[in-house]
């Protein structure tokens, strides 16, 4: 048998990227930039979500907008003539999420200095997004009403990872065997602080309440 | 599901340690892989030799998996029990203030290189 060395190097996969996450939060910081990572699964409501609240925030602060996909650019383009906002689009090149230097790359595309608030709306899946650190300054997740109410249940780390949970589509609660009341009881199993907020993006009902998070968290982070 | 991106940082890490201590060739990288961590051992072997065999210093080097089992703590009764059997209700006393001690890794643990 071939003699081998062993060179020891016990480090997590994870590292380097929490230190890219934190050097860029630190950057935002100094910046006054409010960057908030949406995730979801894909056909949750995330690009309606987020022109709804586009239009209720535009002429409040500073907004930019960046649409992480594996291919395509159709939400970035949605954005943009919807709600007038810069909007720009990642490709991740295949990786299922976005990690904090992608992150960073985007943000170059962007003039921070004339934005407050950048919303990333990261690539659709439950699973990943949560196990990468993109370096935003809040974590929101998308939970749709025909998605189920067990979800919290079964993707633990993504509700555990989350400022603020949107429940959407509850305008077809009627239809569904969804319990909104079990719903955030198995949210503030995984996550006591999250905050959870029911929203119709089709109707606009409880959108303005996500928007008011927003304005509150982005005047926190800049005073 | 996100094994690839994985293997891209796995990857990276391995280079810069090779170059670090001088190594032109890894004939093994050495992981330790949480239960719970959400890594499928056999995705992570295979995303690993379509891109390893792509690197020289990697070609035909072997990923070994040291899985770790997920060990959850008790806050209430402060008994120790297996995640995944008993995920986050405790079988001791049935309390859910309960939280992960270890299980989570997607740690490089060590690499392996041919002797001189």
């Amino acid at each position: 048998m071939d003699e081998v060395k062993v060179i020891e190097i016990k480090k997590s996969v994870f590292a380097d990227n929490q230190q890219d996450a934190d050097a860029l939060r630190k950057e935002l910081k100094t910046k006054g930039v409010f960057l908030l990572n949406l995730m979801s699964s894909p056909g949750s409501g995330k690009t309606t979500t987020l022109i709804r609240t586009l239009n209720l925030l535009k002429d409040k602060v500073r907004v930019a907008v960046m649409e992480a996909d594996i291919d395509s650019d159709v939400d970035a383009v949605k954005i943009r003539r919807a709600t007038g906002i810069p909007s720009i689009q990642l490709h991740t090149g295949g990786m299922c999420h976005l990690d904090a230097e992608m992150t960073r790359q985007g943000l170059d595309n962007l003039s921070l200095e004339e934005t407050d608030l950048v919303i990333l709306e990261n690539v659709g899946n439950l699973v990943c997004p949560a196990e990468f650190d993109t370096g935003a300054v809040a974590n929101a997740m998308i939970l749709s009403v025909p998605e189920g109410d067990d979800k919290p249940l079964k993707y633990p780390l993504m509700f555990s990872v989350c400022d603020l949970v949107l429940i959407n589509k509850t305008d077809v609660l009627p239809y569904f065997d969804f319990n909104p009341d079990k719903c955030r009881e198995y949210i503030r199993m995984r996550n006591p602080k999250a905050r959870v907020i029911p929203i119709c993006a089709r109707t606009g009902e409880g959108v303005e309440a996500f928007a008011d998070w927003l304005l509150e968290q982005i005047h926190l982070w800049k005073h | 599901m996100h094994e690839l991106g994985i293997v891209f940082y796995i990857i990276r890490d391995v280079k810069k340690a090779a170059e670090e201590n001088g190594v032109e060739k890894v004939s093994a990288v050495v992981m330790n892989i949480g239960e719970v961590s959400t890594v499928i051992p056999d995705y992570l072997g295979d995303c690993w030799r379509w891109a390893a065999d792509k690197e020289p210093l990697l070609k035909g080097c072997q990923l070994k998996i040291l899985p770790v089992p997920a060990v959850s703590y008790c806050g209430d009764c402060g008994k120790e029990f297996g995640t995944v059997a008993h995920g986050k209700t405790c079988p001791h006393c049935g309390s859910v203030n309960t939280w992960l001690l270890r299980g989570n890794e997607v740690e490089i643990k060590e690499i392996e290189v041919p002797a001189d």
